[in-house]
């Protein structure tokens, strides 16, 4: 049962209007966090009007961005977000629940606990710092396997582009690493609340480690860890700063992985201090209403999941 | 006896697969930090805390301004996000119930997920337009709504660690409620408290992308709030960006300050609160 501070008792009334304005002062603090939701939208919203009523809802697949000709289009920003973002759960989700699952489940106590700290801390580092180690390590790392590429698998449309480094891959590559922590904490987390009966029943049923592991105890963990996932998604798509200094920072929509691109938020990172007109900064404005409208929509299918949870173990506690 | 020996082996290669994967998360993370300790400590002296950075092409010089503006974010951010966020936070663990906490704990987890670039153009918005100029003042209005949300959830989840029984003390004794609140609750959560706001606060100071049109950044030293200042991220993302190797250099040495402050504070606070609270993020 969880405590609740109401003030139920008034031992002494004539003390009762200082707790009157102390209450109002609790009230509206909270109903500042709520307003600032509010703010948040509604100043998006009047932000990004002038350009969406210029091109409607033509703005979100326009593919021409074109600061001069005061021309523009959101897709190529939108599909490098989404592009980049995928690429890098489809590298860091394997990594993160395997790591999630040897923290939980295979590595001894002394191991686990500080690797488990040590991965966390990670999730602390500014992602400038992540962005910078991307440009002088990474980089360089993707551009001989560009190169190498270029020499061995050129037909590969997939692989084709001058060897510069800098791209969609890169980005994605980095990106990974930073959401890392997030997927293997909470990984190992839901398989941690996971009861100990059900690893003992597929045990005891003759199963070997790892059958019980995949089988009993992922399959009642996976909704924590699914939620994780999303959540980690949410993060990469307004990542900012690692991916301005990876992804090559060019409005460009192609099936290749080594060629740059361009994210939402890079593109309001570079130029929104340096718009050239008003249609200019409100198309920036609307780039950045569509990025909060998705990372909304994402982080509010991780709550669902992340709260079923809960509310599943709290029931089996009761 | 075969199909059981396969799956045994099965079995233990699975295991080690997962073993290798925790390899493969913790390589890329222990590789960053090396880097950033090998090619930022050589930059590091004396000179690179108390000098203002010298054009291109002159040795030496530090980042004296950068530092300094940070610390000016910070303690800004702070300012203004502390009180909302922990009022804010004693209001849901007191109310915890309620439809109007429930709301407020949902806004809370929101303002989480919001990326940090929007809150830099919200700020843009309403007070660098108005306000005709990038300030100081702006940057860490725009670091301090991405603090609260933290503070906030750090605050109840504290509070709520206070025994019920301590608050039901303090009101039969004739406290009156604010005082039980204040005096009780408050000061029983109060290391937890600071550890989360300190956690907090070494978050925002790796903030970049929402300072970028806020505080926007300053090649000079400034203390006045409705000016532009310069910031630890900003400079190492210029810096880092830049072709130039002593910019790099520069860099290198901002990132591995930043990198120990951050990851510094963490572990001070973990070792501090170790076995009191579990630390929520």
């Amino acid at each position: 049962m969880e405590a609740t501070y109401s003030a139920g008792l008034r031992p002494r009334p004539q003390l009762i209007i200082s707790d009157k304005v102390f209450n109002v002062l609790l009230g509206v603090a909270g109903a500042v966090v709520l307003a600032l939701i509010a703010i948040l939208g509604s100043s998006l919203a009047f932000g990004s009007s002038a350009a969406l009523k210029v091109f409607g809802w033509h703005f979100t697949i326009g593919t021409n961005w074109d600061p001069v000709k005061e021309d523009f289009g959101a897709l190529p920003f939108i599909y490098g977000t989404l592009m980049s973002s995928i690429l890098a759960l489809l590298i860091a989700v394997p990594v993160g629940v395997g790591t999630g699952i040897f923290l939980a489940e295979i590595a001894p106590k002394r191991l686990a606990e500080p690797l488990a700290f040590v991965i966390e801390l990670l999730a602390a580092v500014p992602s400038v710092v992540y962005g910078m180690w991307g440009i002088f390590v990474i980089v360089p790392l993707m551009r001989s396997l560009q190169e190498y590429a270029g020499e061995h698998w050129s037909n590969c449309v997939l692989l084709s582009g001058p060897p510069v480094g800098v791209g969609l891959l890169t980005a994605s590559v980095v990106l990974a690493i930073m959401i890392l922590p997030f997927i293997a904490a909470i990984s190992k987390d839901s398989l941690q609340a996971v009861p100990r009966t059900q690893a003992e029943a597929g045990l005891a049923l003759g199963s070997t480690r790892w059958e019980t592991i995949s089988g009993p105890v992922l399959r009642y963990a996976r909704k924590g860890i699914f939620g994780g996932i999303i959540l980690a998604l949410g993060r990469a798509l307004g990542e900012t700063m690692a991916v301005t200094m990876l992804i090559g920072n060019n409005p460009q929509i192609t099936a290749s992985l080594f060629r740059s691109a361009y994210s939402m938020s890079a593109v309001i990172a570079n130029e929104f201090s340096e718009a050239t007109g008003d249609l200019h900064t409100s198309a920036l404005v609307s780039i950045a209403l569509v990025l909060l409208v998705l990372t909304l929509a994402v982080n509010a299918l991780a709550r669902l999941l992340i709260w079923g949870v809960v509310s599943q173990s709290e029931g089996k506690a009761a | 006896m075969l199909r059981e020996r396969l799956r045994n082996v099965g079995s233990a290669v699975a295991l080690s697969l997962c073993g290798l994967m925790c390899l493969c998360a913790v390589l890329p993370l222990a590789a960053m930090l090396y880097h950033v300790i090998r090619n930022g400590a050589p930059a590091i002296n004396v000179a690179f805390f108390t000098q203002m950075p010298k054009p291109l092409g002159e040795p030496g010089g530090g980042l004296l301004n950068a530092i300094a503006g940070s610390l000016t974010l910070i303690v800004l951010a702070s300012a203004i996000g502390v009180p909302i966020g922990v009022t804010a936070g004693v209001f849901l663990a007191r109310a915890s119930g309620s439809r109007g906490a429930f709301w407020v704990r949902y806004a809370a987890d929101v303002l989480s997920g919001i990326p940090s670039i929007v809150f830099g153009v919200v700020v843009y918005e309403l007070v660098v337009v108005p306000m005709k100029g990038f300030s100081a003042f702006s940057g860490g209005l725009a670091l301090s709504l991405i603090m609260i949300p933290t503070v906030v959830r750090t605050t109840e989840e504290m509070i709520r660690m206070v025994p019920y029984t301590l608050y039901e003390a303090a009101l039969a004794l004739g406290a009156p409620d604010w005082r039980a609140t204040t005096s009780v609750l408050l000061k029983g959560a109060r290391t937890g408290i600071i550890t989360g706001v300190m956690l907090a606060a070494a978050r925002v100071a790796g903030e970049t992308a929402p300072l970028l049109f806020t505080a926007f950044n300053n090649q000079f030293w400034n203390m006045k709030l409705n000016q532009p200042i310069a910031s630890l991220p900003v400079q190492i993302f210029n810096y880092a960006v830049a072709p130039w190797d002593e910019f790099h250099q520069k860099a290198w040495a901002g990132s591995l300050v930043l990198v120990t402050l951050v990851l510094g504070l963490s572990i001070l606070t973990r070792v501090a609160t170790r076995g009191r609270y579990e630390i929520i993020q």
